[in-house]
Formats: structure tokens, sequence, C-alpha cells
């Protein structure tokens, strides 16, 4: 009974842990490059629809999947254009793309499908595939665990994937030095604006998979509150796991197993659903000031590099 | 001489934002005009839902204040170098510090309205200073702490309001209506002059707020104080300031300003609360309203009745058949060119400079 209990919150966590990793991870790129991304939000929303809308019309979730991902790249096309190019300031322009992201998403969505701002529902063929499902009988605590989106196990490679990228490769030692300082990253040759361009067109792309994952796997259409906050969940765990890959996916699980209770407990009335949904605000929070305190935040976060003559 | 003139007018930060507003709206047009959509049909009737009638101007006007609030909130902010992106939570714990002693604690007619003002200051005033103190003490990025407070707020919010002292018995999910002592609706004569039955002193409330703010900002030693921690932090250290009280009370401020936005919109307008279904956006609506007036107390009162008529416009899009949202695309886009200003500028005016020195 209880490993039942237990088989399905980790079910619910290994669902609503993928999208906030992967947009954490593009976050992580974008902030260890040095450039502050709170656009994060807008960019998972254009994905969750764009991902939506794809796979509706080809009935392929993974077109659909890579289709999100792309559209959150150009909004982080855009991000990049303005905070590298144009030295805009990164917050303002960040918050820009949170009105500018969910706004094109519903806009298109009701041209699109008369006036509603709902797409419609995927059948299964559409959505992202699950993996190992006739494995292990249907209910058991096995099968909770192991069938699960393949888009998960791919979210969670990913993350040693970045790490090794961060900190075994030249592009990665590239990356963070930029973020620290780009004046002495210049001086011995390396292109800062190109670095921070693929860093943050990267995030984009990251932030727009998962929000594509929440419509292809979890909801099965775009509705214009299915992203709502979750990309400044993501950014939370980045600044929470102080700005490691691995450490936004600590930030990123303990965000999803407090999603598996409250979905778990949810149905019950033990306790509010409203408390349930903020226990993982509160444990963040809690954790930050008992247990970890301040991090290292990338030197030259949030400030404009100006190329000089 | 002439080139003189240019150089002045180009370094008008208006002249910017007037511009960024044009492009903003251009590209909602070519949005719509993409979409099979006549921009003119839906501009007219844009402005037609703002202008077409006094009591539309009204409502507009209505619809302003508590953007107005929560503008200044994130307007002070930046001068003191901080961003409020927790405005958004302040709002909410103002409206509901607000809506819980308007509706449990009877008091007579206008003292009870002052003290749900107060109330709500001191709960906004506080949620925000929570997070400058997780800040100083603990160092605690102050961005985490006010994302984490908005969605705390949002859930207090819905747990509160579904208590049984406050949850309405008709059905709907949402709270009794507040006491009509505590209301701070304009008496009848002023919704019949108008023609807008929800004509409250919120607008009243918020203009006096910009002038305080402006006075303390510009008229002040403390103002001083703020701006000059917003500069330099340790320049201002040196200068004998304290600057980890001052960075306090400057988000203690923020939040009572985002608060009493809250509270005007709950004793003005809507006199209840709703279970939330996702957050309202008054906060991230008020860091626009900042960023159009210039992060200026006075440009905010313009910015918000920019964006006040905007929203209340908005809604009539659906009338003939437009999305609504095309005015958040707007919005953004005018935040967009409104960052990216001080490059334009610089080349703006290099290239005077150049056709000048011919």
């Amino acid at each position: 009974m209880l490993l039942t209990y237990l088989g399905l919150l980790i079910n619910a966590m290994l669902i609503s842990t993928p999208p906030l990793l992967l947009a954490g991870l593009g976050s992580c790129f974008s902030e260890r490059s040095g450039v502050v991304n709170i656009g994060i939000e807008g960019m998972m929303t254009i994905g969750a629809f764009v991902g939506a809308l794809a796979a509706y019309y080809t009935s392929n979730g993974w077109i659909g999947f890579l289709c999100g991902g792309l559209a959150g790249a150009l909004l982080g096309l855009i991000h990049a254009a303005a905070c590298i190019s144009l030295h805009a300031d990164q917050t303002i322009a960040g918050t820009a793309i949170n009105f500018i992201g969910p706004g094109c998403a519903v806009f298109l969505c009701k041209a699109i499908f008369e006036n509603s701002s709902d797409s419609p529902a995927l059948d299964t063929a559409a959505k992202l595939p699950k993996m190992f499902v006739g494995v292990f009988p249907a209910g058991s605590f096995a099968y909770n665990v192991i069938s699960t989106y393949s888009v998960a196990y791919l979210s969670f490679l990913l993350v040693l994937l970045l790490w090794f990228v961060f900190f075994k490769t030249r592009y990665g030692m590239r990356l963070r030095a930029v973020g620290e300082h780009p004046e002495a990253c210049a001086t011995l040759g390396i292109n800062v604006y190109r670095i921070r361009y693929t860093a943050v067109i990267l995030s984009g792309f990251l932030a727009g998979l998962g929000g594509a994952f929440v419509t292809l796997a979890t909801v099965s259409q775009f509705r214009p509150s299915v992203i709502v906050g979750q990309g400044f969940i993501a950014i939370a765990a980045v600044i929470f796991g102080k700005f490691t890959p691995q450490g936004t996916l600590l930030g990123c699980l303990i965000f999803g197993l407090c999603n598996g209770l409250r979905s778990l407990l949810g149905g019950s009335n033990l306790i509010s659903p409203h408390l349930l949904s903020m226990i993982p605000y509160v444990v963040t929070l809690l954790t930050l000031i008992l247990f970890v305190g301040a991090g290292h935040v990338p030197a030259a976060n949030g400030k404009p590099y100006l190329r000089s003559k | 001489m002439k080139s003189g003139m240019k150089q002045k007018i180009l370094k008008s930060p208006t002249l910017y934002t007037l511009l960024s507003i044009a492009l903003g709206f251009l590209l909602g047009a070519i949005l719509l005009f993409l979409i099979g959509v006549n921009p003119a049909v839906a501009y007219g009737k844009l402005w037609n839902g703002i202008f077409g009638k006094p009591k539309f101007v009204v409502y507009s006007i209505v619809y302003a204040a508590p953007l107005i609030f929560t503008g200044l909130s994130v307007a002070f902010s930046f001068r003191t170098g901080v961003f409020n992106i927790g405005a958004e939570g302040q709002y909410i714990m103002g409206s509901l510090a607000a809506l819980v002693v308007g509706l449990l604690v009877p008091l007579p007619a206008p003292f009870h309205a002052i003290v749900c003002l107060l109330s709500a200051a001191l709960a906004g005033g506080l949620w925000g200073a929570l997070a400058g103190l997780l800040k100083v003490k603990k160092g605690i990025n102050e961005v985490l702490s006010y994302i984490m407070l908005n969605w705390i707020a949002f859930y207090f919010s819905n747990y509160v309001i579904n208590q049984k002292a406050i949850h309405t018995e008709q059905g709907a999910d949402a709270s009794r209506n507040i006491l009509k002592s505590a209301s701070i609706r304009m008496p009848e004569f002023f919704s019949r002059l108008s023609g807008c039955t929800d004509i409250h002193w919120g607008i009243v409330l918020a203009l006096l707020a910009a002038l305080l703010i402006w006075f303390i900002m510009a008229k002040t030693s403390f103002g001083y104080q703020l701006r000059a921690v917003g500069y330099s932090r340790s320049a201002a250290e040196y200068a004998g300031i304290d600057s980890k009280k001052v960075f306090l009370l400057s988000m203690g401020i923020s939040g009572m300003l985002a608060a009493l936005g809250g509270a005007v919109q709950v004793l003005g307008m809507a006199e209840r609360i709703a279970q939330f279904a996702s957050q309202e956006g008054y906060g991230f609506q008020g860091i626009t309203v900042a960023l159009i007036g210039g992060t200026n107390p006075i440009g905010c009162i313009f910015s918000g009745l920019f964006y006040g008529a905007m929203k209340y416009g908005g809604n009539k899009l659906t009338v003939v058949n437009v999305p609504t949202e095309v005015v958040n695309i707007i919005m953004g886009t005018i935040i967009i060119f409104i960052a990216i200003t001080p490059s334009v500028r610089t080349v703006l005016l290099r290239a005077v400079r150049g056709e000048g020195g011919k």
C-alpha cells in the first residue's frame, strides 16, 4: 500500500519535473554567460503553444516538441539582440518577453482556432511517447517509477551533458569566463558577443522545449494557464542551485516532489490544497535561509558588455 | 546652432517613449493584418472604447488607479537599485489585508476605510521588507525571494478566502463583500454625473501618492540617501549612509505602494476577492507602467492612465472578434523599445554630430 503511494508520488514527480528542469537548464546557460533571462516564462509559454499547434497539424509529438523549442529560441534571439547588441537592461527586456510570449501565444491561438484561447485536445499519437510501457504490470510500483515519458529521461541525461559542457569543455570554460569578466575574455580573443548569443538562444530553445513538454505530455492541449509561473520557478531553482546544472536538478526535484505531493493529496480533504500548493515556495525559502545562504552570482550578470572600438 | 537644437530634441527621453509607443502600435497593426483583421477597425474600436463616451473615459481612469500604485512601487524600487518583481505579491497581501479588515472589523464609515488602507500598507510593507531582510541578513537574491513571496501570497489569499468567516455563502468561489463602511466608492452624485457606477476615490489617492513619492525622492534628504544607495552602495556607505537601513526602508515603502494598489481595487472596485486561477498581473503591469513613465513618479501617472485606458478599451476588442491579447503584445513591444533607447540615442546623436561637423 505504502509502496503504491510512493510509486504514484515518484510518477507525479517525474511528470512535473521535466518542464522545470529543461527551462532551468536553459536559464543556466543564459545566466552563466552573464545575461539575466527573466523571460523564461514567456519563452516557455510560446513553446507550449507552438508545440501543441505543430503536433496538432502533424500528429507527431516529436515534431511538436522540436517546434516548441524553436519558437522559444526565436524569443531567445530577440532577447539576445536587445540585451547583447543593443545593450538593453536585461531585466526590462526579459519583462517585455514575458508580455510578448504569452501575448502572442494566446493571440495566435484565438486567430487560428476560431477565437478560442484553448487549442483542440491532442490525441495520443500526437503526444510525446512514454517508455517501457509494457514491461511491468500497470499500476505496480515499478510501472509507476519506470514507465514515464522519454523526455523525462532525456532531461535527466541533459543535466549530465550540461555538466560536462560547462565544466569540461572549452566552450563551457569560455561561457563561464564571459559571465565573470567579459573584458578580460575579449583581450584574450574570445568573441564575447558570439558566446552570449549562443547561450541566450539555447536558453530560449530549452525553455521552449520545457513549455512544449507541458502541452505535449501533461495537459495535451494549450490553455493560457498551462505555464503560469513555471518559468519563474525554473529561475528560482537555478538561483537555488547556484547556477550549476546539478544544483538546478536538485531545485527542480524539490518543486517536482512538492507538486507530486499536491496531486496525490489534492483529492483528500486532509489538508487545504492551497496550503499544499504553497509548500514548494516556503521550502525553497527556508532551505535558503537555513542551509544554503548566498550563492555566487556570475559577476557580469545583468551588465551589458560594450565592445570597445 | 541647428544641430544643437537637434541634439537637444534627440536627448529628450519623452521623444523615445512616444516613439516606442508608436512602434508598439505599428507592430500590433502588422500582427492584426497578418491574422486578417483590419488594424484600422481594431484600433478604431479601441479608440472608441476609450473616448467614445465620457463614461468610458471615467472608466479608463478608474482602471488606472491600481496600476498607478503598482507602477509607483516599481519605479520607487528602481530608483534605489532594486527591481521589485514582487509587487504582485505585495499587491495581493494589500488586497487581502483590506478585505479581512473591511469584512471582520466593523468601524464607523470614514475611519473604517482608512484603517483598511493602513492595514494594507502595513501588510504590503512587511511583505516587501521581508525580501529585503533576507537579502541583508542572509544574502539571498531578492529576485528569488520576491518570486517565492509572490506565489506564497497568491496561495495564501486563496486559502484565506476559503475560510468560513470570509467565504461567501452564495456559491461563487469568492469572499463575501466588504462592509459598506469600508467602501471607498464616491457618493452616488459622482456615479450619476459620470455614468460610471464603479467610480471611487482610488485615483485621487493614487495622484496624492505620486506627488508624495515625487516629493520624497526629489526634495528630502531621505530621498537623496535612497538615490545615493541606488547609484552606488559603496559610495553611499563611504558618505556615512547606512545603506542596509535605507535598502530595507525602500523595499518596505515599495511594498506599501503596491499593497495600496490592491487595497483601492478591493475597497473601491471589486469589493471582494475571487479565488485566483492565475496571478492577476497588476504587479507585472506595474513594471510596464514604471518603465513607460521613465521611473518617474509623475511619469507614472500618465503611463498608468495610458495602461488603464488600454486595459479598459482592450476589453472591448472582443466585440469585433479581435483577441484582446494584442494589448499585451503592444505593451511588451513598447517596453523592449524603451529598453534599447540608450543605444539608439547614442547612434542618433553620433549621426547628428557627424553631420554638424561637416
